[in-house]
Order: C-alpha cells, then structure tokens, then sequence
C-alpha cells in the first residue's frame, strides 16, 4: 500500500513541484495520474521508490518510511519503468539487460535464468534473448525495459507515459498485459496524458495541476467532469465527446467505454424503430 | 553537478556582461600567464583578490561561489599531494614553507578556476560563437563549439535521469571498493553515450534539412565592436602581464612565512 500524507517537494533552484499532495493507493489498485505537463506527475510517482524524498510530510511503502530506506531496498516491492527506454538499456544482450537488476537485487544463478526465461516469454521477446537491445525498434525496445523491470516480480508497478511512441496495436497488447498483472493481484500506477489509452482501461483517475491533485475518483467520472478537465487541460475522450453533445437527447453524459456507448446507441435505435 | 552550474550561463545586464568575449578570453588568458609564472603566495593572492571585483560587478557572485564550492575537492587534493610530496623531500619534516608552497599551487588552481568561471558566467554562448567567428574560426568549428556549450545542462539532466532508471532498477553507485565504483558508473555511462550520439545524428539532419551551410559566406547582423570599457580592460590585461613580467625577472618576490 501506498501511502502519501500532506507532501511537498522543491527542486533545487526553487522550483515548487509538490504542494501538499496526499495520496492513499491501496494493493491491487489500478491508479492513472493525470495532468498537463509539468503538473508534478512524474515528480510525485518518484516519491513512490524514494528517488525523491518530500521536502516535507511522509511517504509510507507497505507502512516503511522511504526516508528511513535506501532506493534499492523499496526497488525490490516497487518496480519503475521510465519513459525513455534508451536512458536504461545498456547490455551487449536483452538477457543481459533483464539480468541486471536480477544480479544488483542478489538473486541466485539459478534464480536469475528461470526469472530472464520468464519475463522474456512474459513480453514475447523469447527471440531476442541474445540480440542487442540497441538493434531493436522503438516498440520492442520499450518492452525490453518492462521486461527488465517485471523480472523481478515487484508488487507495485510504476508505468511512466507507457503509451508515448507506441502504435494502436502495442497499446491494445498493454492493455491486454495492465489486466491479466491485475488479475495477479499487482498495483498499477501509470502516468500518462493519453486519455483514449486511460478511457479503455477505465483505471482510477487522479488529476494534477500545478502540484496540487485536483480531482481523484472512478475513471468514468473523472473523465467526463468538464470543470475538472478544463482546470487541468485534459479534452474529453472521444466517446464522451459524443455523449456530452447527445445528453440533450437524454443520453446519459458519464459514457467512456466503447462497448457501452454501442450498446446505448442500439438501445435507443431499437427503441424508435418499433 | 556543482561545477557546471558554476559555468552556466544566466542571462544578465552589467558592465562586465556587455565586455567584448575577445577582449575577457585575453584578459582571462593573462591571468592564467600570470598565475603561472608565480609560484608564491602573495602574488597569487594579488590575482585571486583582482577577480572580486567582477564578480562583485558582473552580480554573479552565488554562482560563482558555487563553482568554487565545486572545485573545492580537487582544491583539497591538489593541496594534500603538494604537502605530501614536499614534506617527504624536505625530510619528514613540516615546515612553514612547505604548507605555504601547497597553499599557493592550490590558490593558483583556484585563480583559474575562479577566472574561467567568470567568463563563462558572464559571456552568453552566442556572443562566444560571434567572437569566434570574427576571429576567423570556420564556422562549423565556432558552430560546433557554442552547440556543445549549450548541451552541457541537457546533458546533466540526462546524465540524472539515467541514473534515476538504473537505481530504480537497484544499482547502487556508492557500493563497493574503488573499483567497483568506477564500474557502477558504466550503466550510466553507455546510456549517455548513446543518446548522446543518436542525438547529435538527429541534430544534424534537422540542420541539413534546414539548408545548414548552404551559404559559404556567413554575414552577420550584429557585429562585435570595441567600447570604451573593453579597451580599459585590455589596458588592465597589458598592465597585469607586464607587472607579472616585470615582478618575476627584476623583483625578489618574499615568502610569508619568512616575513612573519
């Protein structure tokens, strides 16, 4: 469980990133934060493995206080992929890439090859096991740095903007992957701007600006609060796009999800048809 | 990442930020003569006390603290390996002179440390690369030069980041013996290299896609000119060397610690 009471955080140079910031994320959430750019998305989720330390206020991990712990040790609950796959992968092979936290985290030998095996055949990149991270596509080599990340099994997992460079068809096989680690019981926290990707998964959605979190509740209701997407620059998802411009027809406006939009547009086609 | 910050430039108004760049590398050249050719302390000190002023003027004073703030572990070794090494050829003994002698090369280190860092914090990249290229330095070397001044800060955010991903993935910079320290830093290091690389690939196409040296002859719209102030300080430049010179052939300079 993630807990975070009252933070604030300061960059050198004064910069304020965090103003009172509490946050509770319990095990097994799936949580998208949410925000412009440089609304402190980034900043509050490396307080979650004690990157960062609070300028002031606590962060709990599992009830340890990071201040109290060194980056290494929360590593081993809480996984971090950031967004640039390039700023981490620096083997000769993608086993070895995978291999490297497994070796800093002081696995056995024996541990570590069943576990590369495993987080290789996890991501479907079994083929590339003794290929050079550096030979492969933009796609590919962002699922080498998750791949390097889940090695490990972490019980939280921290996606940084996993959507950015990624096709259509990557991000339905993230989808896919975000739920089948959620059925095992994993916490999720995602920082994104993608609002399509975060209206198909429907997670928890906590919004940000300008340090402050400024609304934080059930995807659906979030994402179709206009005051509080306007405060936070977000446009509406396409669906609720549609459905805001239709609730004068009384159609109901909190509608995200694909499926159940078609489902209310037969609805009420069937409807005028008989 | 300290030392950088004493080298980055802010952009400010003062007398000393308006100087011709030309005329500040020569005076800054001058300086670094002059703290060669002494090695005692009081001439040294006369250097180090000169720069105040600028700094004091150009109101750069915080980040040129911090420069020196940032030098400051060379500092410390540069002084302990003079102590040592004249401690052992005057015999295993400490003598006043000796502590004077390590003082001194270690305040000559920081007088160029300190003079260097004034320039850079007062001369804004693109002044440097117009001062080049009026000094008839090719333009795809001036070019050249002023783009990797103006990457170093990019390039320290990016050094951060990488080892922010590579902790996050347990790495530990500050285990281990010597050794291995060093070894720690190549996870960081190759991802650096590498992005550095394939950005500057991705610079250059964006520069030739943008008709980059398709002019051989380069005009430009402002040009450097001489004010009064640069030839006051070229006038200061010719007045320190020559009082250097003319201190170390014809004056004895004293030791302190004799003097006391």
């Amino acid at each position: 469980m993630i807990m975070i009471e009252g933070i604030s955080f300061t960059y050198p140079g004064n910069v304020q990133a965090l103003r009172n910031v509490s946050l509770t994320v319990k095990d097994g959430e799936f949580v998208a934060i949410m925000g412009q750019n440089g609304a402190g998305k980034t900043t509050l989720v490396k307080h979650f493995n004690g990157l960062l330390k609070p300028s002031s206020g606590s962060v709990r991990i599992d009830g340890v206080d990071t201040t109290k712990t060194t980056i290494a040790g929360l590593s081993r609950n809480v996984g971090f992929v950031f967004q640039n796959p390039d700023h981490q992968l620096f083997s000769e092979t993608v086993k070895q890439e995978i291999g490297f936290a497994l070796k800093n985290f002081g696995f056995d030998e024996e541990t570590i090859q069943k576990q590369i095996t495993w987080a290789l055949n996890l991501l479907s990149l079994t083929q590339y096991r003794e290929t050079s991270p550096f030979m492969l596509s933009g796609g590919e080599r962002k699922r080498v740095a998750l791949a390097s990340v889940l090695a490990w099994d972490p019980k939280i997992l921290i996606l940084d903007e996993p959507t950015i460079g990624q096709d259509h068809e990557q991000k339905e096989i993230l989808h896919q992957f975000i739920v089948q680690l959620q059925t095992q019981g994993k916490t999720i926290v995602i920082v994104t701007h993608d609002v399509e990707f975060v209206a198909e998964c429907n997670p928890r959605v906590v919004l940000m600006k300008e340090g402050r979190i400024v609304a934080d509740g059930e995807g659906k209701e979030i994402l179709t609060n206009l005051d509080a997407l306007a405060r936070s620059s977000i446009v509406l998802p396409q669906v609720a796009q549609i459905f805001t411009q239709l609730s004068a027809l009384g159609f109901p406006k909190n509608v995200i999800d694909i499926y159940e939009a078609k489902d209310l547009l037969l609805n009420a086609w069937e409807k005028r048809q008989t | 990442m300290s030392v950088f910050d004493g080298l980055k430039f802010r952009r400010v108004y003062s007398p000393i930020h308006n100087l011709d760049p030309r005329v500040k590398f020569i005076y800054v050249c001058a300086v670094f003569v002059a703290a060669i050719i002494f090695g005692e302390i009081l001439p040294l000190l006369a250097l180090f006390l000169l720069q105040v002023p600028f700094v004091l003027l150009a109101r750069v004073q915080k980040e040129w603290l911090r420069s020196l703030r940032g030098a400051l572990l060379l500092a410390t070794f540069i002084f302990f390996t003079n102590f040592i090494f004249s401690f052992i050829s005057a015999g295993y003994v400490i003598l006043a002179t000796n502590v004077e002698f390590a003082a001194a090369m270690t305040l000559r280190f920081v007088v160029l440390v300190e003079s260097f860092s004034v320039f850079f914090l007062t001369t804004s990249p693109d002044l440097l690369g117009l001062a080049l290229e009026q000094t008839h330095v090719p333009y795809e070397f001036s070019f050249a030069f002023t783009t990797a001044v103006r990457f170093v800060p990019v390039l320290a955010e990016e050094a951060q980041t990488i080892m922010d991903a590579q902790k996050a993935r347990g790495l530990e910079l500050e285990k281990g013996n010597f050794m291995k320290r060093i070894r720690n830093y190549v996870p960081v290091l190759i991802p650096l290299i590498v992005s550095a690389i394939r950005r500057s690939l991705e610079l250059a196409e964006a520069m030739e896609s943008r008709a980059w040296g398709a002019v051989k002859k380069r005009t430009n719209l402002y040009g450097l000119k001489l004010h009064r102030g640069d030839f006051a300080l070229l006038a200061l430049t010719v007045g320190v060397l020559v009082l250097a010179v003319y201190v170390r052939l014809f004056i004895p300079v004293p030791v302190l610690s004799r003097l006391l």
